[in-house]
């Protein structure tokens, strides 16, 4: 018993020791960003271009820390344990929305286990084809889809991941049976389509826009609400007529629940910074993609945009059975 | 001629004196992490990626790709001296190179296998800067169904890398293949055999495997008695290779360089096999196969050339294609888009400094390795003579931190101490971990692209006979099969078994 007290009093000083620290000015020393994917990813590369900027901002180093595993739920899971002071956040994408149902036994709860910084990116997608590939353009190809969908194949980096969220929408959107092809990571998925070993994907332009410009792929439509700067000659695919299939790679940075407010104000005034940043909207638009407005960079939009998703994706993901768990 | 005005300029770039300086930082920090057993080139490049902000975007590059060969050349000295490989290159290594060393020829085996790397190195850069157009085209025929052949031919051939019974060696492999399908079945979501614990969601980490069943191992073997340790510190033999040794190293060099260079441009887990394939070959071509095992130089000179081949023609997938081959690959395309340049067809066109500066980088980095390494093998060896019950406690908290750095995932120390038991137990059972590990790395890409072909096969399994490079390797496959099954070796084999006892 008299342990316990004595446990609890440590406990309680080093509590009110942490917020007056706050209080003095967070942050006062290193912050660890949790990237719950491998270094030199899309996602990853996004974590460590805004880690950059808001170090510079806030004074103190931010350390990207990559916790890759199990569709990004392992890095989450530790962000989710972590103790709640601002020092440990995290950079996770759409998928925080996705893993909601696509893992029925997730260790934490994504719209309860974190607090919110604000939203970073959203990174369009484009639909592509081996270079060879009958189908001249969007119209071709769903004309096309039409006789001969049970024999093409479409390529996904695994259960989960971001061509593999679109190629569902593509899918649902054209009610066609393509077959789905699985690899482990966009890397090997992307080397079969140069190779013409497979006909479709639907990737981020973090990893085809090279390859549509060097002339290796074929682009047929965006899943972007508006025609991409690099590419303006390429249609979205409203236009092409399938606004179910409109996607986009979200990223949001996330706090463990129960940050103080003072932390989680700071860090978002610094995303809100970066993000007006023209060096920042330089790096993200080799990419193809742009940092969000600034007022998404917070909170509210952040949390919104969660829910949102969830609800969203429930259903698509339901409806083509696949659980990753 | 266009190609020596490429080389000219890449030169140019590459011998810079700030260049020059980061080459060397490279390769020393390369070297030094890959003497720490278990630390490898990923967590090292992924821990650097942020100082190479401020770099020049030809200098990080060149630094990074220094950590990486210099790492190569740093895992074949554990793998020697420690019997602990940081990678499934230099788990080859250590069958015979360890053996050397406990005969007190470390030296020897640390010099072959400096001198085979740079040779190989060599050569692999003139394919590289010569032919990696061609190369990229045969590259991209391999589709899932050239994959399962290979793979399989590989596997077949992993019996010979067993000097005891076929039996063992077998058995071990299938061990492996089961060890390899812990994680999620990637085209179901299905976890396999993971016990319900995510961090096995994604398999068993390949290091805290190697780690565990080779080091880990060795490390309780060698403390039931430590006099076997204190003989092999008191006779360290000669530093450098006698003229016999360097006559027997010529040729597995040339064979394991060609290996290497083929294996290495295979974007899917190709690279992997080339030092298992040449020791392999090696052995079935030797005058005398019951030396392998026992501490054959061809066991060495082979392997080590294959696997320096193989991290430079590596290169050729992620700079003509822009695609990682591997994850330090990938590393250096997340370094490449951070400096502002997306890694893509079009680099060599539009980066023609960078692209030529980094290929002429692998020479110059390759010079240095051997100039730095040739005289640290006196270092090196000397570390045998520390006490025993000094050394092993270090290597076990280095190794540990390495695993760790990988995934930052606790579990996977929990694999290291659990495979060191079990390397233990092979060892008393005399089972060879090696087929082991190289069931335990091709598994699941036999597995992947099995199924793959056949999905893309609309589920007809003409589909491996009726491509050309799948049905031939599947008739070397045979070919294999039929040599091992074949009385006369049988016989051959059997009486290995009865000298080695």
């Amino acid at each position: 018993m008299a342990l316990h007290f004595k446990f609890a009093a440590i406990a309680a000083t080093a509590a009110l020791m942490g917020t007056s620290a706050l209080a003095q000015g967070f942050p006062d020393r290193q912050i660890t960003m949790i990237v719950p994917f491998a270094a030199g990813g899309p996602t990853d590369t996004v974590g460590r271009l805004i880690a950059e900027k808001m170090s510079a901002d806030l004074g103190q180093q931010i350390i990207v820390e990559n916790v890759g595993g199990a569709g990004g739920t392992l890095g989450a899971g530790q962000v989710a344990e972590a103790e709640a002071d601002g020092y440990t956040i995290l950079l996770h994408h759409i998928g925080m929305a996705t893993s909601a149902t696509l893992y029925r036994n997730l260790a934490y709860k994504p719209l309860d286990a974190f607090e919110y910084v604000g939203l970073v990116t959203e990174v369009p997608m484009t639909l592509v084809a081996r270079q060879d590939f009958e189908p001249t353009d969007m119209a071709g190809l769903l004309t096309y889809l039409k006789d001969n969908a049970e024999t093409t194949t479409m390529a996904n980096a695994g259960i989960g991941s971001a061509s593999h969220l679109c190629g569902m929408l593509f899918m649902q959107a054209v009610e066609a049976p393509i077959v789905t092809v699985p690899y482990k990571g966009t890397g090997p998925a992307m080397t079969e389509l140069l190779g013409g070993q497979i006909d479709l994907m639907c990737d981020q332009t973090t990893n085809t826009a090279e390859q549509i410009k060097g002339g290796t792929i074929k682009a047929y439509a965006t899943t972007a609400p508006a025609r991409l700067d690099i590419f303006p000659d390429l249609q979205t695919v409203a236009e092409a007529g399938l606004p179910t299939m409109e996607v986009g790679i979200w990223h949001g940075l996330y706090a463990p629940k129960g940050t103080p407010a003072e932390a989680t104000d700071r860090l978002s005034a610094s995303l809100q910074k970066a993000l007006a940043d023209p060096d920042i909207a330089a790096k993200f638009g080799e990419l193809g993609t742009q940092p969000v407005a600034a007022d998404q960079g917070t909170p509210a939009a952040l949390k919104a945009k969660l829910e949102g998703e969830i609800t969203r994706w429930q259903p698509i993901i339901e409806t083509a059975g696949v659980y990753a768990d | 001629m266009d190609l020596f005005s490429n080389l000219a300029l890449g030169f140019a770039t590459a011998a810079s004196p700030e260049n020059l300086l980061f080459c060397l930082i490279g390769v020393i920090l390369g070297t030094l992490i890959g003497v720490l057993p278990g630390i490898g080139a990923t967590a090292t490049i992924a821990m650097l990626l942020p100082i190479t902000f401020q770099l020049e975007p030809v200098s990080s590059l060149i630094m990074l790709a220094g950590i990486y060969y210099g790492a190569q050349y740093g895992g074949s000295t554990t793998a020697i001296l420690i019997n602990m490989p940081g990678e499934s290159s230099s788990a080859v290594t250590a069958i015979d190179g360890y053996q050397l060393a406990r005969q007190g020829k470390a030296g020897t085996a640390l010099a072959v296998a400096a001198l085979g790397s740079f040779f190989a190195g060599t050569v692999a850069t003139v394919l590289v800067a010569v032919f990696a157009p061609p190369l990229t085209v045969i590259a991209l025929k391999f589709g899932a169904a050239e994959y399962f052949a290979l793979m399989l031919l590989g596997l077949v051939s992993a019996i010979a890398l067993a000097h005891g019974s076929i039996l063992k060696a077998l058995a071990m492999v299938v061990l492996g293949l089961l060890l390899g399908v812990v994680g999620t079945d990637i085209y179901t979501g299905t976890p396999r055999f993971t016990f319900g614990i995510t961090a096995f969601a994604d398999g068993l980490s390949f290091v805290a495997l190697a780690v565990g069943l080779f080091g880990i191992a060795e490390i309780l073997r060698n403390l039931e008695g430590e006099q076997d340790r204190t003989i092999l510190g008191a006779k360290l033999g000669s530093l450098f290779p006698s003229k016999a040794d360097l006559k027997a190293m010529v040729a597995p060099m040339l064979r394991g360089t060609a290996l290497g260079s083929a294996f290495g441009i295979l974007p899917g887990g190709g690279a992997v096999l080339a030092s298992f394939a040449s020791y392999t070959m090696e052995k079935r071509l030797s005058d005398h196969p019951e030396e392998f095992g026992k501490g054959a130089i061809a066991g060495v000179a082979g392997p080590e050339s294959a696997n320096n081949a193989g991290a430079q023609t590596s290169f050729i997938p992620l700079l003509t294609l822009g695609i990682p081959a591997n994850p330090v690959m990938a590393l250096m395309v997340g370094a490449m888009i951070i400096q502002g340049i997306v890694p893509g067809p079009n680099v060599a066109t539009d980066q023609p400094a960078l692209f030529w500066g980094i290929i002429a980088s692998m020479w110059i980095g390759n010079l240095m390795l051997i100039v730095l390494n040739l005289p640290l093998i006196g270092v090196w060896v000397k570390l045998l003579k520390v006490p025993y019950h000094l050394l092993f406690p270090i290597i076990m908290a280095f190794c540990s931190i390495g695993v760790y750095s990988v995934n930052s995932n606790v579990y996977d120390l929990y694999a290291v101490a659990g495979f060191g038991l079990l390397g233990y137990i092979l060892l008393k059972l005399r089972c060879e971990p090696a087929p082991l590990l190289l069931g335990f790395v091709l598994g699941p890409l036999l597995e992947e692209n099995l199924r793959r072909a056949m999905i893309l096969g609309r589920g007809d399994p003409t589909v491996f006979l009726t491509r050309p490079i799948s049905a031939t390797l599947l008739a070397l496959t045979v070919i294999v099969l039929v040599v091992v099954l074949m009385p006369s070796v049988g016989k051959k084999r059997a009486e290995v078994f009865t000298e080695s006892d």
